[in-house]
């Protein structure tokens, strides 16, 4: 049987891309491989950890475990995306200010899933921050400045938005 | 890792989608949110040829009251479920039951049908729909069939879906005034399968007996069981303390739990018992406030 391959066309961080793809090419891998945009991460690549997140149509999804031709036609989101302009997102900046890492292995898919819940849900609560993001490990921080970073970004995008309107 | 070859397709009807279906026959897999199809192929403990994905078929995701019924469509995302204003206030075992499913990113792909349809006992969905005595909506060459989610899962992984029909919805039951429900489940950490989870839906009548009891029990069998003996046990009778611990001691023990990593079978029963009790009464307490 002849390798079957799909074109699939996907608009990463405002580019739009069309590619000539197997069937099996992961999200994560067409992200990385095709795309080297490395800053998503491979973790468990078992759809436990959460390294791998990104948002596909503003959702946030676990790259690991999506095929490239399930997003032919979305809207993707990487941590590439988020700083504007040279200027980090106020995520990017909650994690630097309120030191959310430590190795920082976990951290692009911790800001793209808490993007996600604070589009939702601009002023949650610690309780669900910590349930937000319970599909995303670290194993270095103890998540404690993790929730702070997240306050962090949240309290900015606030403010950002009373300002803008 | 890397899933094996296979050939894709994405029909747009559901015709086109059981056309593919019937040309592959039982090497084609039906492709939904993929959330535990994918892992199991990249483990290789599946190699489909042909994966058919749902996603352009039409009519699919829908969720709406008609007829008495709650439809959901089977392509129908766990966070819709979980986002679904008319499903909080009048379906909270439902609810319960997709907040415990796994984590948000895997409830932003998983389905309601795919949880179903894959057959897994360790599924949240499945105890639920059994006490809800949901109808599942199954399409195929041979036309429509609708089959009680009691009668739905044959055996580990093996559901009464034939290898050429599709599950297309859901239909819940749209429970009476003076209902509730309430979905118990333990897990080792959060996302985990249950180690023993129970599903509760019941109905009070004017006079305070139970006019309607459904129980199911997640994980603690080589299929999700409902709890036949528990709920007859309960069924026009007035909910004494003493009643539903009787009916929690007969889910404990007609549940068969393995021993694992997450507790000996013991433990299980032990748990199934006491997830009763409080799903029982959380329950209670929502049929008489109204819900």
């Amino acid at each position: 049987m002849a390798k079957q391959t799909v074109t699939v066309t996907l608009t990463v961080n405002g580019e739009t891309h069309t590619a000539e793809v197997e069937p099996r090419l992961l999200l994560v891998h067409f992200l990385r491989e095709h795309l080297n945009l490395t800053g998503t991460h491979i973790g468990c690549d078992t759809t436990h950890c959460g390294a791998c997140t990104v948002l596909m149509n503003g959702r946030a999804v676990k790259s690991c475990t999506v095929l490239t031709v399930q997003a032919d036609g979305a809207t993707i989101k990487t941590i590439e995306g988020m700083a504007e302009n040279g200027k980090m997102h106020p995520l990017q900046e909650g994690f630097h200010v309120e030191h959310g890492l430590q190795c920082g292995y976990c951290t692009p898919g911790m800001i793209m899933r808490a993007a996600e819940l604070l589009a939702k849900n601009p002023d949650p609560t610690e309780d669900e921050i910590r349930w937000g993001i319970s599909g995303n490990l670290c194993r270095c921080t103890g998540y404690v400045n993790i929730v702070k970073a997240i306050q962090y970004a949240a309290r900015k995008l606030r403010e950002q938005a009373a300002a803008g309107s | 890792m890397i899933p094996p070859p296979f050939t894709y397709a994405a029909p747009t009807s559901l015709e086109e989608a059981l056309a593919l279906l019937q040309q592959h026959g039982p090497m084609a897999k039906i492709l939904a949110g993929g959330h535990s199809l994918l892992p199991m192929m990249k483990l290789r403990l599946l190699e489909p040829e042909v994966l058919i994905d749902l996603r352009r078929v039409p009519g699919l995701a829908d969720i709406r009251e008609e007829n008495g019924y709650l439809h959901l469509g089977a392509m129908v995302r766990e966070v819709e479920l979980e986002e679904h204003p008319l499903i909080r206030a009048k379906y909270p075992l439902l609810y319960e039951t997709t907040r415990w499913i796994a984590d948000p990113q895997v409830r932003n792909m998983g389905t309601v049908g795919g949880n179903l349809a894959h057959g897994d006992p360790g599924n949240d969905h499945p105890a639920t729909m059994m006490a809800y005595d949901a109808q599942l909506v199954v399409v195929g060459p041979r036309g429509e069939r609708v089959i009680p989610a009691r009668e739905f899962f044959l055996d580990f992984y093996t559901t009464a879906l034939e290898p050429d029909e599709i599950l297309t919805a859901i239909r819940i039951p749209t429970p009476p005034p003076r209902s509730g429900g309430a979905y118990e489940k333990l897990e080792r950490k959060v996302g985990d399968y249950a180690t023993a989870a129970v599903a509760v839906q019941l109905s009070l009548a004017e006079d305070g007996t139970l006019s309607y009891v459904g129980i199911g029990l997640t994980n603690v069998a080589h299929v999700p069981l409902f709890a036949a003996r528990s709920c007859a046990h309960l069924q026009g009778q007035r909910p004494t303390p003493e009643r539903i611990d009787e009916a929690a001691q007969m889910a404990s023990e007609d549940c068969n739990p393995r021993s694992d990593l997450r507790g000996s079978a013991e433990y299980k029963r032990a748990m199934v018992r006491e997830l009763t009790r409080r799903a029982f009464r959380r329950a209670l307490e929502r049929a008489q406030g109204g819900q």
